[in-house]
C-alpha cells in the first residue's frame, strides 16, 4: 500500500467507524444514503431495504435492531442537499475496494469505474 | 427469438392475469414437479418456481422451471441473491434463457437466518436492483456485466417484488420506481391482506406516473388452517397477516377452515380487482395448488385465455 493512502487510513477508518459504523467498503455514498453506511445492513443493499422489514422498522435479521434502510429513509429526509439520491441506482460494489482508502478513491476516481456492461446513468 | 413468454403477451394485451406459485419440491423424482403443476393447468397463466423459498433448500427453480417448458406450461423463474454471485447469476440467467424460460422474477431473498441452514454464508454479491439491470442488459444490450458480448441476447420478461407493508412506506413507490428504471418489466407483491394500505401504496405508485410503465400483480395468500394463518404471521419475513384474519379462520370449525380461506381469498382477489393499476393476481396457496384453482373458479376468472398465435409458435425454446 502507498504511504500516502496508509496515512489517510490512518486518519478515515477510526474517523468513519467511530461516526458511521463504516465496513470500510472503499466507495462511500453515504450522502446518498442519508448519511447511514449501508454495508450494515446484512444483506448490503446499497439501493433500498429488501422486503423483510418488520412492521415496527427493525431488521429482517436481527430483530431488535433498527432496520439500516429505514434509518437511511429517515436520514435522507433531513439531508437539505442530497435529499433526492437516495432514488439512484448504485452500481455493484467492487470488493476488490474492501478495506481501502473510499477518501483516496473518490479523489483517483477510483470508485466511479463500473463494469463494463453497466449503464452509465445513475 | 421463439418461444416469447405468453405472460408478456397477454399483460401487454390489457388481460387480467392470473399467476399462482408452485410448491417447492424436495424429490429427485419430475414427477413430483409435474404432478403439482398439473392441478394448475387451465388455471393459470404462467407459474412461479421459487427459488429456496423461506432460505430452506428445495430443488432449483431453473430445474422446475425447465420442466414445466417441458410440459408445455409457462414458468415464472425466480431468483435472488442470496445464494449466488454475479458470475452464477448470470450463468444461471443464461442457461435459463436456453432452456426456454422466458419470465423472470429478481429478489433479494430471505435471510439464510429463516431457513434451515441459518449457519450459511449468505452471499449478496449484488443487490437485486442491480440483478435487474444485469438481466436487462444482457437482454437489451447483450452483454454480460463485464461488458463482454454474448453471442446470442436472451429475451426475458423481468419481474421484480416489492413488499407495500413494510417500513419505510413512503419509500416503497420510490423503490420500486427504481426497479422500473433498473429494468423491471412487471412487479409481483407480498402478500395483500391489508387492503386500504395496499390501495394508499398503488394510489403513491399512480402519482409517480408508474401506471401503464409496469405491470403491478398482487399476491393473494389462500390460507388452508388457522394453524397456516398464524404461522405465515410469526415465521414468514416481511409478512403482516391481521389478528382479525387468523381469528376469523380460528372462529371456523378445523372441518371448514379449508373452505374459509378460499372464501377470504376471493374477497381479496375481488378487492384488489377493483383498485387502479392492478394488471392481475399472484396466487398463493402453500402446497395447496387445489386452493388456487378453487379461488380462481371462485372469483370468476376461470376460463383463462387460449394462447395467442403468436404465443404458440416455436415450442420449446
Amino acid at each position: 500500500m502507498r504511504v500516502v493512502e496508509r496515512l489517510v487510513l490512518a486518519v478515515e477508518k477510526p474517523l468513519k467507524e467511530a461516526i458511521w459504523d463504516c465496513r470500510m467498503c472503499g466507495q462511500c455514498i453515504l450522502h446518498s444514503t442519508g448519511l447511514i453506511c449501508p454495508m450494515r445492513c446484512p444483506k448490503n443493499l446499497r439501493n433500498g431495504p429488501c422486503g423483510g422489514v418488520r412492521a415496527n422498522g427493525n431488521c429482517e435479521v436481527y430483530a431488535d435492531k433498527r432496520c439500516v434502510w429505514v434509518e437511511a429513509w429517515e436520514g435522507s429526509r433531513r439531508l437539505p442537499v442530497f435529499k433526492d439520491h437516495i432514488q439512484h441506482l448504485q452500481k455493484p460494489v467492487d470488493w476488490q475496494l474492501q478495506g481501502s482508502s473510499s477518501w483516496v478513491n473518490l479523489v483517483s476516481g477510483r470508485d466511479q469505474i463500473a463494469p463494463k456492461g453497466w449503464r452509465a446513468e445513475p | 427469438m421463439p418461444n416469447p413468454s405468453r405472460l408478456a403477451d397477454l399483460l401487454r394485451d390489457g388481460r387480467f392475469v392470473v399467476t399462482a406459485e408452485l410448491s417447492s419440491v424436495n424429490s429427485a423424482d419430475p414427477e413430483a414437479t409435474w404432478r403439482r403443476a398439473e392441478v394448475l393447468r387451465g388455471s393459470v397463466d404462467a407459474i412461479n418456481c421459487t427459488d429456496n423459498t423461506g432460505a430452506h433448500v428445495h430443488m432449483s427453480s431453473l430445474a422446475a422451471a425447465h420442466l414445466l417448458v417441458e410440459k408445455g406450461l409457462e414458468p415464472i423463474m425466480q431468483l435472488t441473491v442470496r445464494d449466488r454471485n454475479r458470475l452464477a447469476l448470470q450463468a444461471d440467467l443464461l442457461g435459463a434463457a436456453a432452456l426456454g424460460v422466458r419470465n423472470l422474477v429478481l429478489m433479494s431473498g430471505d435471510d439464510v437466518t429463516a431457513g434451515d441452514h441459518p449457519e450459511a454464508r449468505r452471499i449478496y454479491d449484488i443487490d437485486s436492483m442491480q440483478l435487474l439491470e444485469v438481466a436487462a442488459a444482457m437482454r437489451d444490450r447483450g452483454t454480460y456485466l463485464s461488458g463482454r458480448k454474448l453471442e446470442q441476447a436472451p429475451s426475458f420478461f423481468i419481474g421484480a417484488v416489492e413488499n407495500p407493508f413494510a417500513p419505510p412506506l413512503e419509500f416503497r413507490p420510490l423503490r420500486l420506481q427504481k426497479k422500473v428504471r433498473a429494468g423491471a418489466d412487471f412487479i409481483q407483491t407480498q402478500l395483500v391482506f391489508d387492503v386500504p394500505l395496499f390501495a394508499r401504496f398503488m394510489a403513491m405508485v399512480a402519482d409517480l406516473g408508474l401506471v401503464g410503465k409496469v405491470f403491478i400483480i398482487p399476491s393473494i395468500g389462500i390460507p388452508r388452517s388457522a394453524r397456516g394463518a398464524h404461522f405465515m404471521r410469526e415465521k414468514v419475513p416481511g409478512l403482516h397477516v391481521p389478528d382479525s384474519l387468523v381469528a376469523r379462520l380460528e372462529k371456523t370449525p378445523p372441518s371448514r377452515q379449508a373452505e374459509e380461506g378460499v372464501k377470504i381469498a376471493v374477497e381479496l382477489v375481488n378487492a384488489v380487482r377493483e383498485i387502479p393499476g392492478v394488471s392481475g393476481v399472484h396466487l398463493i396457496g402453500i402446497k395447496w395448488e387445489e386452493g388456487v384453482v378453487q379461488v380462481a373458479e371462485a372469483a370468476g376468472l376461470l376460463p383463462r385465455p387460449t394462447l395467442s398465435p403468436l404465443a404458440t409458435v416455436g415450442g420449446r425454446g
